[in-house]
């Protein structure tokens, strides 16, 4: 799960990581009385999960209440590549000497933790990257030894931070490995990470992306699920506990097994279609299941036909079929199915589909991934 | 021959007792594999259908003569779980608990790493493994699995997904085409058993005659995998990597299948592969008529 910026901070101020004073606002009222409370001059932040938001016009200074108002006005409701600002954040503004980079992740490959440090912060890392790979230090850290102060002071002399902040930055270094082993996080990213005038060390923006799999222990994590910003379909498939992905074409793909249901859509696009999601309805492909699935297809109302692509290892070929036909008398669809059994007891499920009374323009099976993928990209072709 | 798993491997399941351990650990041993004994603690001195329930992995060997685990337990358990059986000296461990935290996948590894090395952890989130007619340790239904033939040629399978591989598994059974061993590693961050390490065992393998891979986005095993191949690998492969279609930034399904920052495409893969040597089949099933085609010319 990705945090918005103030959850971010707020989840850094947690571990004690130094973050400015602030208050996150739905309108324009509250984000003056935001402002009253972080004391002027303050930064109007558009809080939206993609990059380039200073570009766009949605980062601004405001010196008094008019200013706020003006700003926070303009920024809520903006359209930034595609997301629409429904909250801002409103912080002191902060003297910012110098800025720097700093970021933990898990380093799948090396299979530790990687801490990437960089003197040139306030710009996009991948760019650093690309014009100047030398100015990223990098640091492995095993996950059971963990970073001590030394370490990390030894990785800010690396990287050439400026000596009157090597001790501030290296303790910053300690609190964010903690926030990131301790919290979670797939990813805890500080940039800038600000070097003030009055040499204090501050995380001046926050970048963090929670591991889902580690939700059990952090009941802390419920608000930030509530804001999450899924469109209605994704809505309608969580509460029903399924693991669907909105896309944007037009064959509505349930498959089981994560793999599987990749592939769907490979091969759904290898033959001139496009996908309208992707559904893993997972070991179990019980009527109950096939209708919580079908009623999300259903909710698409891009969804031309339906490609149902079905592996019987555990899950039995009869039992799916039988699952589909009862879920096809709970539910009014939209679209037709084209239905691809292959595996454990196939054959007898296929029959169930041929004998199940339904129309084949309704529902009919295929033997073969590849060949069940035309019908269903023909069909969304001519509806 | 076969890898990690024969017919003498003697597995205990921890968490027999649970649904998902009682209902795959049955099965396995319906398979034919010796499922020697089950560990849940406070359960010492009852049995599961004839299979007898010890209190910890340490006395369950010392009974049994375990030298495999299958762990079948929620997430939460799993890690501890997983050093208690490398403690109780298990040489090779099978994981297949989906949503362990990846923070604890790493400090396990590393556990592993330092104080077991000899034990290999294959998982968690993973289906298991199969050596047909001898071992079924996982959730793998073994039917659909083809026996190897003992005169050749085999195929070694090792596959990041779970549907696919039994997709894999399936296809050549109908292509009549036998199996040495099939491993699925798993989807998570960090897997116990990486496709090199099932590369490196399946070239050393008398019985494996060439190898069938199945990856997908996200991280860079693939990649390394084609690394190797090239150095290290003679026999002819043939590979699929699902999520050509994939958007950036989405998890697809599995913890690791991810494309971030324009790192791990299914493309990337696929170029590494096909330069290591490696047939790339659009789909599974192409993918397993190009191991059809290399068979017939073994």
């Amino acid at each position: 799960m990705d945090l918005f910026e103030y959850q971010g901070k707020q989840y850094f101020a947690r571990y004690d990581i130094a973050v400015s004073a602030g208050g996150v606002a739905l309108n324009v009222d509250e984000a003056v009385k935001q402002a009253d409370l972080a004391q002027y001059p303050v930064v109007i932040k558009a809080q939206v999960q993609v990059g380039g938001r200073g570009k766009a016009g949605g980062i601004k200074l405001a010196n008094n209440a008019d200013e706020v108002r003006l700003h926070a006005k303009n920024i809520l409701g903006m359209d930034i590549k595609g997301h629409i600002v429904k909250r801002i954040w409103i912080e002191h503004a902060s003297d910012i000497a110098e800025e720097y980079y700093a970021s933990f992740t898990l380093d799948r490959s090396a299979k530790r933790h990687l801490l990437m440090l960089s003197a040139q912060g306030g710009v996009e890392i991948e760019q650093v990257a690309v014009t100047d790979p030398t100015a990223i230090v990098k640091l492995y850290v095993n996950p059971i030894e963990g970073l001590s102060f030394d370490n990390a002071r030894r990785a800010v002399v690396d990287a050439r931070i400026s000596e009157k902040a090597i001790d501030g930055v290296a303790a910053m270094l300690v609190k964010l490995y903690e926030c990131f082993t301790k919290g979670d996080c797939d990813l805890a990213e500080i940039n800038p990470l600000i070097l003030k005038p009055n040499g204090e060390v501050h995380a001046l923006d926050a970048k963090v992306t929670l591991d889902d799999n580690a939700a059990f222990r952090h009941p802390e994590w419920d608000e930030y699920r509530a804001t999450e910003e899924l469109d209605e379909r994704e809505k309608l498939a969580r509460e029903k506990n399924l693991q669907y992905i909105g896309l944007d074409g037009t064959v509505g793909i349930i498959a089981n097994g994560a793999g599987l249901a990749m592939s769907t859509l490979d091969v759904v696009n290898q033959v001139g279609g496009q996908a309208a999601n992707f559904l893993d309805i997972g070991g179990g492909a019980n009527a109950e299941l096939m209708t919580s699935a079908l009623e999300v297809i259903n909710s698409d109302t891009k969804v031309k036909s339906i490609f149902i692509n079905i592996f019987g290892g555990i899950t039995r070929g009869d039992e799916v079929a039988k699952g589909i036909v009862e879920a096809m008398k709970r539910v009014k669809l939209r679209a037709p199915i084209v239905i691809r059994l292959d595996g454990t007891n196939a054959k007898e499920g296929r029959e169930i589909i041929a004998n199940a009374g339904i129309a084949e323009s309704q529902l009919s099976s295929r033997a073969t991934m590849l060949e069940a993928a035309r019908v269903a990209v023909e069909i969304a072709g001519k509806n | 021959m076969a890898i990690f798993v024969n017919e003498n491997t003697k597995v205990l399941v921890q968490g027999l007792t649970g649904g998902q351990g009682r209902f795959h650990g049955l099965r396995n041993r319906d398979y034919g594999t010796q499922v020697v004994a089950g560990v849940t603690p406070g359960k010492a001195g009852q049995d599961v259908e004839g299979i007898p329930m010890y209190d910890t992995v340490e006395s369950a060997v010392a009974a049994t003569g375990a030298t495999a685990s299958f762990i079948a337990v929620p997430p939460k358990a799993a890690p501890t779980a997983i050093l208690e059986a490398a403690r109780a000296g298990i040489g090779f461990i099978v994981c297949i608990t989906e949503g362990v935290p990846a923070q604890d996948e790493a400090r396990v590894f590393a556990t592993l790493q330092r104080d077991f090395p000899k034990t290999r952890l294959l998982g968690p989130n993973c289906p298991g493994i199969i050596s047909p007619g001898k071992c079924n340790i996982g959730i793998t239904a073994g039917e659909i699995a083809a026996l190897p033939s003992k005169t050749g040629p085999n195929v070694g399978i090792v596959s990041r997904s779970g549907t696919l591989t039994y997709q894999a598994l399936y296809e050549l059974k109908q292509l009549k085409i036998g199996v040495s061993t099939c491993v699925g590693i798993g989807g998570d961050p960090v897997p116990g058993t990486s496709f090199v390490d099932c590369l490196a065992e399946f070239q050393s393998d008398p019985e494996t005659h060439a190898i069938i891979m199945i990856g997908e986005i996200g991280g860079s095993a693939e990649e390394e995998a084609a690394e190797f191949i090239m150095t290290h690998v003679t026999k002819p492969m043939s590979a699929y990597i699902a999520g050509v279609t994939a958007p950036a930034g989405k998890k697809m399904g599995h913890a690791g299948a991810i494309v971030s920052g324009g790192k791990g495409t299914a493309q990337g893969k696929m170029d590494a592969l096909r330069s290591a040597g490696v047939k790339i089949g659009l789909n599974p099933t192409e993918a397993c008529e190009l191991m059809a085609q290399i068979v017939l010319g073994l």
